[in-house]
């Protein structure tokens, strides 16, 4: 026992002893091999550490686009006009993809192509983002993400539908795939309806599940929705018997626009030809124009009664004042203005109801020049109505400076003269009111508002007055006429600009006029656009289609008759009166 | 000092096992809200469908079609309407 002890005892006490050069050596490799692993932990963790956790994260971590929808535009009563539906956009990535057999016939029968076909479509994008499919609806599109064919991928995007199609095609423009705005109201408002894309980061598994949040992503802005001032029953209303104008009359274009009288908003507004523009594919230009804002005519006879309202203003007339415009024509300078019929001795209120344009032109030539621009001025001819659609034009009212006093004459009677529909029915506000312009809206306002005194209210009545005379039987519109209700309003027949001159056959007919007289509620313009019908006068071409309009109107908002119902009073067709345009 | 370690490390021991558990709970409750999300953005979608649908449907020429063809209806004629004064309508009805 105590020998053994003894031997270990030996044993621990003369340990091997190794030679001094091997144990440094041994020691110097160890710290080599440590400090290569140190130096390239180093270098791993601290250098190159963005471009690792990039690499790593690109596995797990993933970034989604949460889309948001475009808001909707709806008529002043909530109904909608325009609106967004999601679908989905079918892609493969650029990895390409793999599904099995089954999984591929079932693939090509959900996106209803034939199996020969997807192949070949697939096939032709060697290693690029391939759009399989652009619109797949979210139900069929639900399916194939359970399919879980790896390389196959869905976003969601939105379509804009249209319930009133070609009705409200023009007021309300379309949006692009992207459903941004690209034209009309969807333009205009598109900051307001644009909703803003969120981002969502998230952590996945090897099979692409989403397993958790990484970190705060972006919630989407939901669009907003806008309220027009349009109201889809009437604007249908409009449209309808505009549409029945224009064909009857065999005409190009025509426009129509109904303002309410206390608060300026316009209710309908309507364009025709049209198009579908749910059809987005075909958009043909001259139909989506919006020409009741976009394009400018000559006014014609329309204009007339703002001439008397100047005189009546400036003093120097009196409705009953006499006008002799016996011959029937008038020459200043070198050129000559006619009526159709001599009239002889008319008194101001007869010069309205005739629309004599000899006679309408003497009483401009005793105003001042400036005088009569400021009353067209202040009655919003020469700058735009402010709706703040795209395109609006201002037409064109030339500086009173520069005027001729031949240029002065015709202008009394609407040409020389540039306006478009809007600015010619909101001038109409100064008589329907009692001589207050109002601004127009095409969104939707909160009750009345106040306007821009522009006449007196004396004034404003007796022009009034003379435009309900000019739709009686013997004035130039006894079409105009409504059953039930008394209206007032005024005629326009105006040859078309041609090159520098007028066309001789080819003419703007149009009537503006508001209704009930007794306490107007809505003022209508419609414009035709060179009716080839045979039929050319404003008031057989556009005060039908303003009666007709009118009519279903008054009905539709109902307002109470402010005449008994056998009021319409036509005169014979053999005495059925000829405009005096040009 | 040895008993303290040991305390220690079955202390360690139990709090990792509580965040396994946690962590996996957490998992779970994300994927039930994921398909409650999923099943959200379904009605929205759907809502949308059914607002396109009712609005389509409810087109004023449509309705005016429906009218005049399948209903055989048509706006009242001259002779058939009677105007009311204002006095006499006050009381109720305005035609």
């Amino acid at each position: 026992m105590s020998a053994l002890a003894g031997m270990g005892g030996a044993v621990r006490a003369k340990p091997i002893r190794l030679a001094g050069w091997r144990v440094v050596l041994l020691t110097l490799a160890l710290v080599a091999l440590f400090g290569g692993l140190a130096a390239r932990a180093l270098y791993l963790q601290g250098f190159n550490t963005g471009f690792l956790q990039q690499k790593g994260n690109s596995f797990s971590k993933k970034e989604l686009v949460v889309p948001a929808h475009r808001g909707r535009i709806t008529d002043r009563n909530g109904e909608a006009l325009a609106l967004s539906t999601p679908l989905f956009q079918v892609f493969v990535t650029p990895r390409g993809m793999q599904p099995t057999p089954a999984q591929f016939t079932e693939l090509a029968g959900l996106l209803e192509m034939k199996e020969a076909t997807l192949k070949k479509t697939i096939d032709a994008s060697e290693g690029e983002f391939l759009t399989i499919k652009p619109r797949v609806l979210p139900a069929v599109a639900e399916k194939i993400v359970g399919l879980k064919i790896p390389g196959l991928e869905l976003q969601r995007h939105y379509r804009r539908h249209y319930p009133d199609a070609e009705v409200t095609s023009q007021l309300l423009g379309i949006t692009n795939y992207d459903d941004y705005g690209q034209e009309g109201m969807e333009l205009a408002q598109n900051a307001w309806l644009a909703g803003k894309q969120g981002m969502r980061r998230v952590v996945v598994d090897n099979k692409h599940n989403i397993v958790e949040e990484a970190g705060a992503g972006r919630a989407p802005q939901e669009g907003r929705d806008l309220a027009l001032s349009i109201d889809r029953r009437l604007q249908h209303l409009a449209f309808r018997e505009l549409k029945a104008a224009v064909e009857m009359h065999k005409a190009k274009a025509g426009g129509a626009v109904v303002v309410d009288v206390h608060t300026g908003e316009i209710l309908a507004l309507a364009n025709y030809p049209t198009y579908d523009p749910n059809q987005r594919d075909v958009v043909p230009k001259d139909k989506a124009r919006n020409r009741t804002l976009t394009d400018v005519f000559e006014p014609g006879s329309t204009l007339k009664p703002f001439t008397i309202a100047a005189a009546l203003e400036a003093g120097v007339v009196r409705p009953d004042t006499m006008m002799q415009t016996a011959p029937g024509s008038m020459t200043i300078g070198s050129a000559t203005i006619h009526d159709a019929h001599a009239y002889g001795a008319l008194t101001v209120e007869q010069v309205i109801q005739k629309s004599s344009n000899v006679g309408a032109a003497k009483i401009a030539l005793m105003l001042p020049p400036e005088t009569m621009w400021h009353m067209l001025s202040r009655s919003g001819f020469g700058a735009t109505a402010k709706t703040g659609f795209p395109g609006e034009v201002s037409g064109r009212l030339r500086p009173y400076r520069t005027w001729k006093p031949i240029e002065q004459a015709t202008m009394a009677y609407g040409h020389g003269i540039s306006v478009n529909l809007v600015q010619l029915a909101r001038a109409y506000t100064i008589f329907a009111t009692g001589g207050e312009l109002k601004p127009v809206s095409l969104l939707k306002t909160n009750g009345d508002v106040a306007g821009q005194p522009v006449i007196s209210e004396k004034s404003a009545l007796a022009v009034r007055a003379m435009l309900e005379k000019a739709v009686g039987p013997g004035g130039t519109a006894p079409k105009a006429q409504v059953r039930g209700y008394r209206v007032a309003g005024k005629t326009g027949t105006a040859h078309k600009l041609e090159g520098r001159g007028y066309a001789a056959h080819r003419y703007v007919s149009s009537f503006v006029g508001f209704a009930p007289a007794s306490n107007p509620r809505v003022i209508v313009a419609v414009m035709i656009d060179e009716p080839t019908g045979g039929e050319y006068y404003g008031g057989s071409v556009a005060a039908p289609a303003f009666s007709r309009i009118v009519e279903v109107m008054l009905r539709a908002m109902n307002v109470p008759n402010d005449a008994p119902l056998d009021n319409v009073i036509l005169p014979p067709p053999e005495a059925m009166p000829v405009e005096e345009d040009m | 000092m040895v008993r303290l370690n040991l305390l220690l490390l079955a202390l360690i021991v139990v709090s990792s096992l509580a965040l396994v558990t946690s962590q996996q709970q957490a998992r779970k409750l994300y994927n039930e809200l994921q398909v409650e999300q999923a099943s959200a953005k379904r009605f929205e979608e759907e809502i949308a469908r059914l607002q396109v649908d009712q609005s389509t449907w409810s087109t004023p020429s449509r309705i005016e079609r429906v009218a005049r063809e399948r209903l055989g209806m048509h706006a009242p004629e001259a002779s058939h309407t009677r105007v009311l004064g204002v006095e006499a309508s006050a009381g109720g009805s305005s035609r």
